[in-house]
């Protein structure tokens, strides 16, 4: 146990405690965000770069923004009415516990507690490039189709219907030209 | 003679650290760079705001100031004194925790963009494996921020400033980031220091920069737009246009605040042009074999003074752009045209040297050119304008 660990662990499990328990919702968010922010120090932590920084890059920049931006946009930022607690905790705590035994199941079965010393490998950005190029090729073309899928959607989503589309005649760019 | 000049502070903090015992040497290492990147920027900040201010007043045919010591040189240290001494107001109504968090979480990530940017030969913080993935990293962090200070202040003009900011940010990273990626493409590394020494090499005394491919060219110009963006200058400053929104998401900040927001927009712009030069102009490097004998820092801040000096052309030149023709420009052209930049630089690594690359290569760029900007323009070629009121 390090002190960096020490530390790491308070934020994310201090963030993640605040995402649950705080009244406002935006305050949530930046916690989660923060929680985000000490997973991405963890794998910095563990010689993992490039996942430490992927992580920093998608979950604080792109997903906390996000979830900030719906709840403006669906204007939820308010004090929730409803008590902190749902109703149906006792399917969360279910849940929870599940993924507790899964995760647990994988740390016991894994090679660092059987004693076997694992040599602490030092991922090099190109040998993860390469590995993506080669072996898993396969998951990333389909998450890169996933991807765009998901983009165009997104943009037929945002289009507006022919009607509407007819109803304002004067687009603004074309008024300019007038 | 000129090899120890090029390494006088590299000679410097080794000279330093051997003072220190055993076990402490990596730590005061640390504490020497990190001291120095917040003295040169934090001094190249001051400088640049008296700089960007006589270079407005001359573009806008006035003096700037001029007041404070010779040619209004000392003004940011009045600037300075200023911002210390003001009261330091918080609107009543305002999330108090957020509201003081915000200029950090700004300040913060954009001094820390900084170390990974080699800015000399050996000079360069920490050399990271994955250096251009940490410095959009923390980039990201800035756009948390800008939601946070818009958000926290309760006040609607702060918040469309935040709003109108994360769009902003979040629609030019994707051009940004595309147009580096060639530059990661063809060098086969994410380290800066890597990227930076491929370029100092020289072909009939004429350096190996990207930015004198088709491709770079290309890139960098790309690249520069999406940093003007993403650092909120002009023509790009929507998010803080003072004709719309007073001030933006810093609307309700004053004195240190506000200082510190004004310090993190800076050293933001310095950051990414820092970046652009490491990427396409070749770093530290110089241009020519002959004048290698200059001390590279000295090139390194000669360009990062070039590429800010443009900055503030552009700002006392351009107006500022509507919301629609912001988005408009990012999605329908600086995307695909980095896509298409993209299979230009596919292009470049696979066909064989020579000629026929050039040709090739330009083609395709210069053809995207015409045609998307014909497509988003929506007209079919260059003709004569006609305005409404100047007619």
């Amino acid at each position: 146990m390090s002190v960096t660990l020490c530390i790491l662990a308070i934020l994310i499990l201090g963030g993640a405690g605040a995402a649950m328990a705080l009244p406002r919702l935006i305050h949530c968010a930046l916690a989660l965000a923060l929680s985000m922010a000490g997973l991405a120090g963890l794998y910095l932590q563990m010689n993992a770069q490039f996942v430490g920084f992927a992580q920093a890059l998608v979950y604080i920049g792109a997903v906390a923004i996000l979830i900030v931006f719906a709840i403006l946009l669906t204007g939820g930022e308010g004090t929730a009415e409803v008590g902190r607690f749902y109703g149906s905790w006792r399917m969360g705590v279910g849940i929870a516990l599940g993924v507790l035994g899964v995760l647990g199941l994988a740390v016991l079965s894994s090679r660092a507690l059987a004693g076997q010393a694992v040599p602490v490998p030092e991922a090099q950005v190109r040998e993860i490039g390469d590995l993506l190029m080669t072996d898993y090729v396969l998951a990333l073309e389909v998450i890169g189709l996933l991807l765009t899928a998901a983009l165009l959607g997104a943009v037929i989503l945002a289009m507006p219907s022919a009607s509407a589309r007819t109803g304002s005649a004067t687009h603004p760019a074309k008024d300019q030209d007038a | 003679m000129a090899e120890t000049l090029d390494q006088i502070f590299v000679a410097l903090k080794t000279w330093l650290v051997s003072f220190a015992p055993g076990q402490w040497q990596p730590l005061v290492s640390a504490v020497i760079s990190v001291a120095a990147i917040i003295g040169t920027f934090a001094s190249l900040f001051a400088l640049t705001t008296v700089l960007e201010r006589k270079g407005l007043g001359r573009i806008q045919n006035r003096y700037g100031p001029n007041r404070v010591g010779p040619y209004g040189i000392l003004q940011p240290l009045a600037d300075g004194v200023k911002a210390l001494t003001k009261e330091d107001v918080v609107p009543r109504k305002a999330d108090r925790v957020v509201h003081f968090l915000a200029p950090l979480v700004l300040v913060v990530p954009v001094f820390l963009a900084l170390a990974v940017l080699p800015v000399g030969r050996n000079m360069v913080a920490v050399d990271l494996d994955a250096g251009l993935l940490f410095f959009f990293a923390v980039g990201a962090v800035t756009e948390l921020s800008v939601f946070m200070a818009g958000w926290s202040s309760r006040n609607k003009y702060s918040l469309l400033g935040a709003m109108r900011a994360i769009a902003q940010m979040i629609s030019y990273e994707v051009p940004l980031i595309l147009s580096s990626v060639t530059v990661v493409m063809l060098a086969g590394t994410l380290s800066t220091v890597e990227i930076v020494e491929q370029q100092a090499v020289y072909t009939h005394g004429l350096a190996d920069w990207n930015v004198f491919t088709p491709w770079g060219s290309a890139g960098f110009i790309l690249f520069m737009i999406a940093a003007a963006a993403e650092s909120n200058r002009s023509p790009f400053d929507l998010p803080e246009g003072e004709s719309e929104l007073i001030a933006g998401y810093y609307i309700e900040y004053s004195g240190f605040k506000f200082a510190l927001f004004f310090l993190g927009e800076y050293i933001g712009m310095f950051a990414i042009s820092g970046l652009g030069i490491t990427l396409f102009l070749g770093g530290w490097s110089a241009p020519f074999a002959f004048l290698s004998g200059i001390p590279s820092y000295l090139w390194f801040f000669a360009k990062l003074m070039g590429l800010i000096a443009v900055f503030i052309w552009v700002r006392g030149t351009l107006p500022r752009l509507r919301m629609d023709q912001l988005m408009n420009f990012a999605w329908k052209f600086m995307l695909p045209m980095a896509l298409v930049n993209l299979v230009v630089a596919g292009l470049w690594r696979f066909l064989p040297g020579g000629v026929t690359r050039w040709v090739i290569c330009s083609a395709v760029v210069v053809g995207a050119y015409l045609a998307l900007g014909r497509a988003v323009s929506g007209r079919a070629g260059p003709a004569r304008r006609s305005y409404r009121f100047a007619d």
